[in-house]
């Protein structure tokens, strides 16, 4: 059956309060999920005070300034601080985003509390091993396939064609809708989950690409695509605004177009 | 998940490609949407015909069933639903059941309860609008 508990080693126990910083007038509280892979015990979680007034504003920033300040061993993946690589996708009070472009102030109440990407094993604290999540990427062969002969200058596409991939193109893979996903919960192993189909929907539109029936054949499948139950947690979770529940509900009404 | 992982020693991408895509699924797929709205279009008239038989003997509820459009409208009813409920039931089963045996085995079942549950209704149905 699927697992709806986590493992025993899994299990959060206890956790450090760090002291409040020093001469801080304003301090925000975070509760940070710590995992250590060499110290063989289970994964907890801290309490950190983060100066408000020393700063920036983003949920990333306070990360960033606890291990600047506090606790130099608090690992997580960050690089653009701008929305724009995915690299510091993470549950931040409930929901995946990123934290770069999360402000802690649009966390109402208490304390931030932050964990990793839900239902994936973790390296150590913030960081997922997404290994799974980028081979089904690579699964639905992300690149422009053709046979006709490779013109002088670049394949061409009309402005309306060009339009068609809006929506689709703006993916970063941060992974906040794949894992925020129930049915990739319970099925990651065999279904693509949310943002893998949305890429693969980007390669099907793509007026350029000659491979579109292959496509297609390579996603019909039970499990690779018809596990989305349309639950629209992947929307939701979406930190660039997109919908893959709707790039899925568009491969699925290809599959059906071609046999009707 | 991260189990199986560790254990196996095949490449991520061998891994997510696996044996291949099955091919199929999109049969099931448009069946469960035109069930849904054969159900929707039947559910009203069912209900009608439900409130008309409520307190009758079987004599009585022969007799509504032996007109034609009722007795279409019941028949179709059945099979719309036992059809959805056997593709529905089989999603969830394939939601959460992980163990390949249990899996085939519950698949099997579901099978044989939906069509001996839509036999035994069409049965009854033909049954009393005939009058044999």
């Amino acid at each position: 059956m699927a697992e709806f508990a986590l493992p025993k080693n899994s299990q959060i126990t206890g956790g450090k309060t760090w002291p409040k910083p020093a001469g801080a007038t304003e301090v925000r509280e975070f509760r940070v999920y710590r995992w250590n892979p060499d110290d063989g015990k289970n994964p907890s979680v801290d309490t950190y005070y983060v100066d408000v007034n020393d700063c920036g504003p983003m949920v990333l920033d306070g990360l960033i300034w606890i291990k600047n300040h506090i606790d130099p061993s608090l690992t997580f993946r960050r690089s653009c601080r701008e929305g724009v690589c995915g690299s510091c996708a993470m549950n931040i009070d409930g929901q995946n985003t990123l934290a770069c472009t999360r402000s802690m102030h649009d966390v109402k109440d208490g304390a931030v509390k932050i964990n990793p990407l839900p239902h994936q094993p973790v390296v150590k604290d913030l960081v997922p091993d997404l290994t799974n999540f980028y081979a089904q990427y690579a699964s639905i062969e992300p690149w422009l396939k053709t046979t006709s002969p490779t013109p002088q200058k670049e394949w061409r596409q009309s402005h309306e064609d060009r339009e068609k991939l809006d929506g689709l193109y703006e993916c970063i893979l941060c992974a906040c809708c794949s894992t925020s996903c129930p049915s990739y919960w319970w099925n990651s192993d065999r279904y693509l989950g949310p943002a893998a189909l949305l890429q693969a929907n980007r390669w099907v539109k793509d007026s350029r690409d000659e491979a579109t029936g292959e496509r297609l054949d390579n996603l019909e499948d039970p499990f690779r695509l018809y596990r989305c139950h349309t639950i629209m947690n992947c929307a939701k979770a979406c930190p660039k605004g997109l919908n893959p529940a709707e790039a899925i509900a568009e491969l699925k009404l290809k599959l059906v177009e071609r046999q009707i | 998940m991260s189990n199986v992982r560790a254990k196996s020693m095949r490449t991520p991408l061998g891994r997510v490609r696996n044996l291949g895509a099955a091919h199929s699924g999109t049969g099931d797929f448009w069946r469960q949407r035109i069930t849904a709205v054969a159900m929707a279009l039947l559910i009203i008239p069912v209900v009608v015909v439900v409130i008309m038989l409520l307190g009758r003997n079987q004599a009585g509820a022969a007799q509504i069933l032996g007109s034609l459009p009722i007795a279409l409208i019941m028949l179709l009813f059945v099979i719309a639903s036992c059809w959805h409920m056997k593709i529905g039931m089989q999603v969830v089963i394939e939601d959460y059941v992980h163990s390949e045996p249990l899996k085939l085995v519950s698949i099997m079942a579901n099978n044989f309860f939906a069509v001996t549950v839509a036999l035994a209704s069409i049965y009854a149905l033909i049954k009393l609008s005939t009058g044999v």
